[in-house]
């Protein structure tokens, strides 16, 4: 039960943007990735979902090679995402937005919409149920009928979570999480993480910029620096290596 | 009935099916179909062709008209929407125009420029003229009524919400497991089975149909009523039709209103009025009539 990529490598022209990216994650645990602005942290997200071809390398989940699948093909198989840069439904409301989530939907076939209204409506009733109880979660109940495009940025961040959570995905790829989300809140949604990650058995590969946030949440950190994957182990001894130290600090530190 | 009222009624009726069929694609869906007129011609020519050559009832070549339209709206989804969104209005408006010159051209069918006159009237035989004009309304009427009873429910369903969403954000509806392709080409044969329909009350109300009544300006008209209307509400593409109406209809009247233009020049200042007033909206309503404020894209 694992995603794992095998030398990913992806360049715009002479530009690499990732070489031979070589990982590999449990699907049941927490997992971290940092490093320095314009690394390929999101680009590798991008490939990994299918949203972006690399030139080389093969991407595994749960023993299926991805291949060219589609990115629904891969969140079909359980494989979810969120952005960096919110990509909410702007004018459904935040209710509308959790409840696109779910997959295989009775009520997005023309046939069963019309001629099977009673399984559609029952189908319908659950994913509102189970919307209403993420959005409690998650806090978002005061905005829940609002549009989502009024949303503040930190609310678009969980909102994309809670998105994400109900396709049922068995592994979520999450793009910075605590951007724009205020420091109060940012342990509730580590608190909140966790607690998926505890009692639904979805597993995590977290990007983000709040090392001490995030050092506390992982069993385990990847670096990502111009490219490559220059460090991965525990979090505290990660962050104590010297390349590591470089990539942030510059080459003198 | 004054029978000019009755012209403008059934005129409106068209063009309210035209205004539906176009906001669902783009208000609903967010796809920029620039070749509606095409798929109103198809359906013109289709139950015209089947009444006059293949003596079908009306009562089969309506369905008919929309099938085809329906039909041939399937292979530009599959082209076009493995392109970039803005391919889809190059690709319709080609479309279009094609469907239009392969009219002009295969005179061995459609009598090309000299079009195709004798058009069966509904209910012909049964009575006067008058009477086939109102038999004719009130189907279109009954048509409206249930494309729109049909489009609620498809709007207000889950079906609805994903459509939306994809109109919102194609990416997310992605990597949440569904493939936007399969939604848009549905979409897109929907609205051209709605457009076909138009089209065949269209040739059955004019009796003479030719190649040039299916111009892109009548696809930019429905987007003017859309536009006005306000877009992703179904009320909004029922009342743009009428605006659009009383608004091309009136500028006729204006007629020797304004000094120093001639009944030939009046043609053209038409066109620029209407011009006037989309910029207009757009200005100061970009919404429409009916559209929610901030909604607006």
């Amino acid at each position: 039960m694992k995603l794992s990529t095998q030398g990913i490598a992806l360049a715009y022209g002479d530009f690499k943007v990732l070489q031979d990216v070589t990982l590999d994650v449990t699907l049941d645990g927490l997992h971290g990735m940092i490093g320095p602005n314009g690394a390929g942290k999101s680009t590798l997200f991008s490939v990994l979902s299918g949203l972006m071809k690399s030139d080389a390398g093969e991407v595994s989940f749960d023993g299926h090679a991805f291949g060219h699948a589609s990115p629904a093909r891969r969140a079909e198989l359980g494989l979810g995402r969120t952005f960096q840069i919110p990509r909410e439904f702007k004018q459904l409301t935040v209710r509308q937005n959790f409840m696109v989530g779910p997959r295989k939907q009775p009520g997005e076939s023309l046939v069963d919409l019309y001629l099977r209204p009673g399984k559609v409506k029952r189908f319908e009733d659950e994913a509102r149920e189970k919307a209403d109880t993420l959005i409690d979660f998650l806090k978002l109940s005061s905005v829940a009928d609002k549009p989502a495009g009024g949303l503040s940025g930190g609310q678009k961040k969980l909102l994309e979570l809670g998105r994400a959570l109900m396709s049922e995905p068995r592994f979520i790829l999450l793009d910075e999480p605590y951007a724009g989300v205020n420091p109060v809140l940012i342990e509730e949604i580590s608190e909140r993480i966790r607690e998926i990650n505890r009692e639904r058995g979805i597993g995590f590969l977290i990007i983000e910029h709040n090392l001490m946030a995030l050092n506390r949440l992982v069993s385990d950190l990847y670096v990502l620096d111009t490219g490559r994957l220059i460090a991965h182990g525990l979090p505290d001894a990660v962050l104590e290596e010297p390349q590591v130290r470089a990539a942030y600090m510059g080459a003198a530190a | 009935m004054d029978s000019y009222l009755l012209t403008l009624a059934i005129i409106v009726g068209i063009y309210m099916l035209l205004a539906l069929s176009l906001d669902l694609q783009y208000g609903f869906t967010g796809l920029i179909n620039f070749g509606l007129a095409g798929f109103f011609a198809i359906g013109a020519y289709t139950s015209a062709l089947l009444t006059m050559l293949g003596h079908w009832s009306p009562l089969l070549s309506f369905p008919a008209a929309a099938l085809l339209a329906a039909l041939l709206a399937w292979p530009i989804g599959r082209v076009a929407l493995r392109l970039r969104d803005d391919y889809l209005a190059i690709v319709t408006l080609g479309f279009s125009e094609i469907v239009r010159l392969v009219l002009t051209q295969e005179q061995w069918l459609t009598q090309g420029v000299r079009g195709l006159a004798g058009v069966p009237r509904l209910g012909a035989g049964w009575g006067n003229v008058r009477f086939n004009d109102m038999f004719l309304l009130s189907m279109l009427v009954l048509t409206i009524i249930a494309v729109i009873v049909f489009l609620r429910r498809l709007t207000n369903s889950p079906y609805g919400r994903t459509i939306q969403a994809i109109r919102d954000d194609e990416t997310a509806v992605r990597v949440l497991g569904k493939e936007p392709a399969r939604f848009k080409t549905q979409i897109l044969m929907l609205g051209g089975a709605i457009a076909g329909l138009a089209g065949a009350f269209y040739a059955h109300y004019m009796t003479y149909i030719v190649p040039d009544q299916y111009v892109p300006l009548i696809t930019f008209y429905i987007w003017m009523a859309i536009i006005m209307g306000g877009v992703a509400r179904l009320s909004g593409a029922v009342v743009g039709a009428v605006i659009l109406v009383a608004f091309t209809e009136g500028v006729r009247f204006s007629r020797g209103f304004i000094p120093g233009v001639s009944d030939a020049a009046m043609g053209s200042v038409q066109l620029g009025l209407v011009g006037l007033v989309l910029i207009l909206f757009m200005r100061w309503r970009p919404q429409g009539v009916f559209g929610t404020k901030g909604a607006d894209r």
